[in-house]
């Protein structure tokens, strides 16, 4: 008898499992909030399922071609059809393309954005940012025709002298070297666009991982006699880097899908160019808008695998900096 | 530095004293604990006031730290004995909406006149906070040294700082094999004790300890309260504490803060012995004895 | 203890008038000093004035706090200089653009923008003639279907991360967030391949619709989670304890209370694809006359009005396509400061 009272006491008894019983209604709502949950998922399957479906005879016969080589030429018979092993379709010079436009956004948009977001949260006052916060994310939500006009007429004047001005005084760079000296619409300019383009990004979720810096440990700073800047520095940019990191990378994926944007500041030559002052270059997506316009049903295949290609090193790209923002995001709590 | 108890007198009466801050000291001279050897006032609070927005939190409030002791505050929650150590090192100000008037000196001169550096004042008063907070991006060893970073203070030999100032905060011989360690690895006590000796590194004149125990074991407590005896022969000590047997084990003076809804006020202070066998004021006799807090 | 009413609030910390002073002798000293620069140096142009301006003031304001503080105070006005300088150039381009905005489609801007359409008009046509109507409604149109699409999936969704929580929830919130950043132009050739070539096999304002549908439901799908998330629980468990089931908890407390931040998720949503240019191009034909069935012939909308008008390159067409974007401007615009005067209204309460 009083061992199976203290037996008891020696490994308490498994948890209970709580069940119930859902009403009919309840399930009905479960399935359906349920169903409509995993659209994104659906959605996302689709689109890879369905470009991926008429991409994937272009895929076939071009092969790893499609990715690595440079050339995009559609050979047909004089009937019209398409010569499969003549047809060259490869992507390799608007993909360097995409990745140099966005790259060279991010590299300008970067420490713009980390200032911006520092100045916000730890030099403004609350209503200087309450509307400086505001004004960000409306240009966050001006549409990329805008900035492609914009770019046109405004920017593009100002950023070839600073090519210019680059090329003059950095021109022992690689990337900044050019034989023929034609400055208009080059990847450099369709990068400072897409620069101003992703900045108001880039600052706001640094802002919101700057505003998340622990007040126990900018207290700490401030208490052992940090200046403003010394306390930025020894704890709220150790806190933040990832998130920035995770930032910078949302800013890349978006430049990186830019289409009109880049289209309209761009002259779009197919052909490999790592010069980026150098007035021709080209990115996939807008490569895709250009070549479809005229494009027959063989080349239509070859856009679709294109915008396969886009889509999953976006989605790659963004991925990756999801996870990295909603990592700093935890680890502060 | 030790002073005759008469000299003392005669100086803090040449003083334009409001009528608390008189009784304070006179009380505080008369009561002065064995074994303590206050050097003279190290901080004087005069006439502090503080608001938050439109909230008046704190009334008047003229105090008298002296050098070598611990003074204590005690009250219930919301009195705002906290608020007022934070306008001794000026970390008030960073609260939206905060303003202040009155006058805190230090060594005679008001850490709140116009063109003060700031960071030069804290560095001069030092603080640990309630949740122990290390950097947690940097070493132990790190953020011993992080306010000499902080502050732009270059030394000669950083390796003797650290090991004293771990010694003064009885953190050495725990952390002395691992100083390349991170901070956020030590226990909750641990850390609190590494944040003291972060404070000692840049050799604060005054520590301000705003409820440091509060969110520790009982043992940690204890070795926490051990390390306040040590230091306090050495500077000024203030802590703000809920917790009345800590006032009464670790501290010289106590003062009683209490809010009837209003701004908080400085009911009594004087000698730690006299506040809780004989206190003056029915309230603080209530409040010490448990009736209320 | 003396009266508190004698007593004033003071901020001591705040800046003493003389530090202002210096302050303001330093602004307007680097100034001066930038213009005798330019003036007498063979630099030349805005980014002359202005990288020089922020040198020289970052300079002075170093050396002011150098001397009066030390080494720390003066790196501290370095980094205060060069952070500030962070934000106004990131707001430059803004006003920048709205300026440009305004001036360049001032010209073209007339009531009869509101009136006519290009049926009998070409976009070289002199800039008083012809107007945005089938544009103005296309858009309309396009923007209903897709959100009339987008709305129930992006609530659905939202409310399957902050009600049911269901095993799913992380992924499905990593892939809301994945979705969002699908390229503009990969929508439009997903609907392309998926819609129209096996099905439709037409251009038409529906499968713009579509499109548009896939960028706008991330949208909504994310600011009705974070307006859900507001929500305060005991709402819920008060539904729930009074013996509701969780539909009608949802339906009736959820949803109501979260009323107005779902408004500002509609308006966000509208507003992120009002402008979208690359998928429109793709599916929509863009047609010239009012349209107002979106399953048959092409449909005109703002965004193709203003790409083509600029692809054309006339003067006239270009200061079309300037007026286009002045009124898509306006338009993004009046919703984004709803969707702010309601989320503010919404916090306030």
């Amino acid at each position: 008898m009083s061992q199976t009272l203290v037996e008891p006491m020696k490994s308490p008894p498994p948890p209970r499992e709580l069940t119930s019983v859902p009403r009919f209604s309840d399930r009905v709502f479960r399935g359906v909030v349920t169903s409509g949950g995993l659209s994104s998922l659906v959605i996302l399957g689709l689109i890879f399922a369905f470009l991926t479906y008429q991409g994937f005879s272009v895929l076939r016969s071009q092969g790893f071609y499609f990715i690595t080589g440079s050339e995009w030429a559609l050979i047909t018979d004089d009937a019209g059809n398409m010569i499969a092993d003549q047809t060259k379709f490869g992507i390799a010079a608007m993909l360097i393309g995409t990745i140099l436009c966005s790259l060279v956004a991010v590299v300008i948009a970067v420490p713009i954005s980390v200032f911006s977001a520092l100045f916000l949260n730890f030099y403004a006052s609350p209503r200087l940012k309450k509307f400086m916060v505001a004004v960000i994310d409306l240009m966050a939500a001006f549409p990329s025709i805008l900035f492609g006009l914009w770019g046109f007429f405004v920017l593009m004047p100002s950023v070839e002298y600073w090519g210019k001005l680059l090329h003059k005084y950095l021109g022992f760079i690689p990337f900044f070297k050019m034989e023929v000296p034609v400055f208009t619409r080059s990847p450099f300019v369709a990068g400072v666009v897409l620069a101003v383009m992703i900045i108001p990004i880039i600052t706001s979720v640094a802002r919101e991982i700057f505003s998340q810096t622990p007040l126990d440990r900018v207290q700490a700073a401030y208490a052992l006699g940090a200046t403003r800047w010394a306390m930025i520095k020894a704890v709220a940019l150790p806190y933040g880097r990832s998130g920035v990191v995770g930032g910078a990378m949302l800013g890349l994926g978006r430049a990186m899908g830019e289409t009109v944007a880049v289209y309209t500041v761009l002259n779009i030559v197919y052909q490999v160019n790592w010069h980026i002052l150098v007035g021709a270059g080209g990115n996939v997506a807008s490569m895709i808008l250009l070549k479809f316009g005229d494009a027959g049903p063989a080349e239509i295949k070859a856009l679709m695998a294109a915008g396969l290609v886009l889509f999953l090193l976006t989605l790659i790209v963004n991925s990756i900096a999801n996870f990295i923002v909603k990592r700093t995001g935890k680890s502060g709590r | 530095m030790t002073e005759p108890t008469e000299s003392e007198n005669e100086n803090m009466e040449t003083k334009p004293l409001t009528s608390s801050l008189a009784s304070v000291a006179s009380s505080a001279t008369a009561g002065r604990v064995p074994g303590s050897h206050p050097m003279g006032v190290g901080l004087e609070a005069r006439g502090i006031h503080a608001w938050f927005g439109d909230k008046h939190v704190l009334d008047d409030i003229s105090l008298d730290f002296w050098s070598g002791t611990v003074t204590a505050l005690i009250g219930p929650s919301g009195c705002g004995k906290s608020t007022f150590i934070r306008t001794l090192n000026r970390m008030h100000e960073f609260i939206p909406g905060a303003a202040m008037a009155g006058q805190v000196l230090l060594d005679g001169k008001d850490i709140y006149a116009s063109g003060t550096d700031v960071t030069k004042i804290r560095l001069k008063v030092g603080m640990v906070f309630q949740k122990p907070n290390p950097f947690p991006s940097m070493t132990i060893a790190e953020n011993v040294l992080a306010g000499l970073k902080l502050a732009q203070i270059k030394i000669e030999n950083k390796d003797d700082l650290l090991q004293e100032c771990l010694e003064r905060a009885g953190l050495w011989n725990e952390v002395k094999d691992r100083l390349k360690a991170h901070g956020g690895s030590l226990s909750g006590g641990q850390q609190q004790r590494l944040c003291i000796a972060r404070a000692l590194a840049v050799r604060p004149e005054v520590l301000l300890m705003d409820e440091p125990c509060s969110a520790l074991d009982p043992g940690s407590t204890l070795k926490i309260e051990e390390t306040i005896s040590h230091l306090s022969s050495s500077m000024t000590i203030i802590i703000v504490t809920h917790n009345m047997q800590q006032a009464a084990r670790v501290s010289d003076y106590t003062g009683f803060f209490l809010s009837d809804g209003g701004p908080g006020s400085l009911v009594e202070v004087g000698p730690t012995g006299e506040i809780f066998s004989r206190p003056k004021d029915k309230r603080t006799e209530n409040y010490v004895t448990g009736r209320f807090g | 203890m003396s009266t508190p009413t004698a007593i004033k609030p003071q901020k001591p910390w705040l800046a003493t008038p003389k530090e202002r002073a210096i302050n303001a002798a330093t602004i307007v000293g680097s100034a001066i000093a930038t213009y005798g620069l330019v003036a007498i140096t063979p630099l030349k142009g805005k980014l002359a004035y202005f990288a020089l301006y922020f040198i020289i003031y970052i300079a002075a304001d170093f050396f002011i706090h150098l001397a009066s503080r030390g080494i720390s105070a003066g790196k501290d006005a370095i980094a205060r200089g060069v952070v500030t300088l962070g934000l106004v150039v990131a707001l430059l381009p803004i006003l920048s653009i709205l300026v440009t905005v305004f001036n360049r489609g001032r010209g073209g801007l007339h009531w009869g923008l509101l009136t006519h359409d290009m049926k009998m008009n070409s976009v070289n046509d002199p800039i008083n003639q012809g107007g945005l109507l089938h544009a103005l409604t296309g858009t309309s149109i396009l923007v209903l279907i897709a959100l009339v699409i987008s709305l129930p999936i992006g609530i659905l969704t939202a409310l399957y991360l902050t009600e049911i929580k269901g095993r799913f929830a992380g992924p499905i919130r990593f892939l809301v967030q994945a979705m969002s950043g699908v390229p503009s132009i990969v929508a439009g050739l997903f609907i392309l391949s998926a819609i129209v070539y096996p099905l439709t096999k037409a251009y038409s304002g529906f499968v713009g619709s579509l499109a548009l549908s896939i960028l706008m439901i991330p949208t909504i799908a994310r600011t009705s989670e974070e307006v859900l998330l507001l929500i305060p629980n005991d709402l819920r468990e008060a539904g729930v304890a009074l013996g509701g089931t969780q539909w009608r908890t949802v339906a009736m407390v959820v949803l109501p209370a979260a009323r107005t931040g779902l408004v500002t998720a509609v308006i966000l949503g509208i507003a992120r694809v009002a402008g979208e240019t690359a998928p429109i191009v793709l599916l929509t034909g863009g047609g010239e006359t009012v349209n107002a069935n979106p399953f048959s012939g092409p449909m005109g909308s703002l965004p193709f009005y203003i790409w083509k008008s600029f692809a054309v390159g006339s003067a006239e067409s270009v200061t079309r396509a300037w007026a286009g974007i002045f009124v898509l401007i306006v338009i993004v615009l009046i919703l984004f400061v709803t969707a702010r005067f309601l989320s503010e209204r919404k916090t306030s309460r």
